[in-house]
């Protein structure tokens, strides 16, 4: 018991870490639950590397400051979304190999620009995040966003589920379809500037995917795969926090490991379509 | 009338697939679209629900809502939904994004649902349904939109006789209730048997009027003389718009 809760009793950057981890936690995993149910599991993870070079160019212009590199970290990903959307709405080419074009371009100017400036250990909080020293604008921003992306989410949460489901049939009787996706992606760009903060632009998609990828093996439906994406991503982060103070070992690799243990757990052991379930299935009914 | 084409021109990379149609629907038509293979019946559809913007011409249409039920649906059937919630798509008009779906709402979907023979599926996942029931669930949804102007690409194609005949007194009821529907089918004796009018398209028009004098042996002998396949060295079309005239 102690192990649970000294950590965070004792420590305020404890505390701050796993406010920081709770907020995303909360915030990530319904973007990663939509990513996943529209097969858009690949594009977090392109759409972290097209982060890249926005948040480089905030550090360049105004050193290792959380506003700037925010603020480069969104502008990059949106630019990146529409003309994402732009190009496979107005040309023949589809969108995932839109998508690849441009955050490959992006991620190369964002390798230019880091190298540009030599070696730099400020970088490295860039790439790997930096939990265990969130200050209050950083833990400000993350529950911001959070808010935001819930409050979005709950608004929109019809027309996204439709277009999830029947992408023809919502363009038929509304307007929504293309609003709605932009929408959606802008949520992924601010969560994955979230996620960047503390867990680093490589880790951040894992705490929006993997959460995700284990719900499919407990719910069948939306609103229970919701839940319990959000329930194992905040496992996940208290363990990955204590795994971290006890052990020594990076938090934000700590946290997305927690969250790949569960994933496997679930993979395995999960009560809908798991492994398990495959392998040893129940018998079946009359009718 | 419920639609007028004037010179409607469709298709891809410059190449029609309907070319220059002219067509007026009365409202309340039930119409059948037939025609070979190739002949821009689908293509027709979506232009008519402007999936595919006209390459030339004008679509004028009074019917205010439309319904349609699409070929191959690209409707992801693993999606964790269930049946009543998919149905309850159909009532987007009323409720719209933000609107609460209410208990007569849920009656709706009830109702519809018993129409097309599937009571008591409602909470049934639609990965649950076979090919035959996953069709009455996309008959629901129609029904549940309330449109004034059906559009149905093959709506009975790879269904048994019984669906089929079911899902047919579907269309008839919509006939009955004095809504404008235009069906592609493929079975000609159904057509012959069921839809007062006919369309026959093989690129261009063929023929448009009661079925019995639309579905002539010479008139679909001339329908697949014409539905050659796309010409890469087609000249410019220099046909003038009888609109402009």
């Amino acid at each position: 018991m102690t192990w649970l809760v000294d950590p965070f009793a004792d420590f305020v950057f404890m505390q701050r870490a796993l406010l920081g981890c709770l907020a995303i936690s909360l915030g990530a995993t319904p973007v990663g639950v939509f990513l996943m149910l529209r097969r858009m599991s690949l594009t977090g993870d392109a759409m972290a590397h097209a982060i890249l070079p926005g948040a480089a160019v905030g550090y360049l212009v105004a050193g290792l400051n959380l506003g700037a590199m925010t603020i480069g970290g969104v502008v990059a990903g949106l630019i990146v979304a529409v003309l994402t959307g732009a190009v496979a709405r107005f040309t023949a080419l589809r969108e995932d190999a839109s998508l690849a074009a441009f955050y490959l371009i992006s991620l190369a100017l964002g390798v230019l620009l880091v190298s540009l400036k030599g070696s730099n250990v400020d970088l490295m909080h860039v790439l790997f995040g930096t939990v265990l020293a969130l200050d209050n604008a950083a833990l400000i921003l993350l529950c911001a966003i959070t808010t935001v992306t819930l409050a979005t989410l709950a608004l929109i949460f019809r027309p996204l589920v439709l277009e999830c489901a029947d992408p023809r049939f919502l363009a038929s009787v509304s307007r929504w379809s293309g609003p709605v996706h932009f929408i959606f992606l802008a949520l992924v760009v601010l969560n994955l500037v979230a996620g960047f903060q503390a867990l680093g632009t490589l880790m951040a998609v894992g705490i929006m995917i993997l959460p995700a990828a284990t719900a499919r093996f407990w719910a069948t439906s939306i609103s229970g795969m919701l839940v319990v994406a959000a329930v194992s991503a905040s496992i996940a982060s208290v363990f990955g926090l204590l795994m971290s103070y006890h052990a020594g070992l990076p938090s934000g690799p700590a946290i997305i490991l927690s969250a790949g243990c569960l994933y496997l757990l679930s993979l395995g052991f999960g009560p809908v379509g798991s492994l398990f379930t495959r392998a040893f299935p129940r018998p079946h009914l009359d009718a | 009338m419920a639609l007028k084409l004037r010179d409607l021109t469709l298709g891809y990379d410059r190449h029609p697939a309907v070319h220059h149609l002219n067509l007026d629907l009365r409202p309340g038509s039930l119409t059948a679209v037939v025609g070979p293979n190739g002949a821009g019946k689908s293509t027709l559809l979506k232009g008519l629900i402007g999936e595919i913007a006209p390459l030339e011409g004008r679509i004028d249409r009074t019917a205010r809502r439309l319904a349609y039920l699409p070929q191959l649906s690209e409707v992801d059937r693993s999606f964790p939904v269930s049946v009543g919630a998919f149905v309850a798509m159909g009532l987007w008009h009323s409720a719209g994004a933000f609107g609460r779906i209410t208990g007569s709402a849920a009656a709706k979907v009830a109702e519809a649902l018993a129409a097309v023979g599937l009571t008591g599926f409602d909470r049934r996942p639609i990965s649950a349904l076979s090919g035959g029931q996953m069709q009455r669930v996309m008959f629901a949804r129609l029904l549940l939109q309330d449109a004034d102007l059906i559009l149905l690409d093959e709506p009975f194609t790879a269904l048994d006789t019984r669906t089929a005949g079911e899902l047919l007194q579907v269309v008839k009821r919509w006939h009955g209730e004095g809504r404008t529907v235009l069906a592609v089918l493929h079975d000609l004796d159904a057509v012959r048997n069921h839809f007062p009018d006919t369309l026959l398209l093989a690129r261009e028009k063929v023929a448009h009027g009661p079925t019995a004098q639309v579905l002539t042996a010479e008139n679909l002998f001339r329908a697949r003389q014409k539905s050659e396949a796309f010409v890469e060295t087609a000249p410019v079309c220099d046909r003038v718009e009888l609109g402009a005239a």
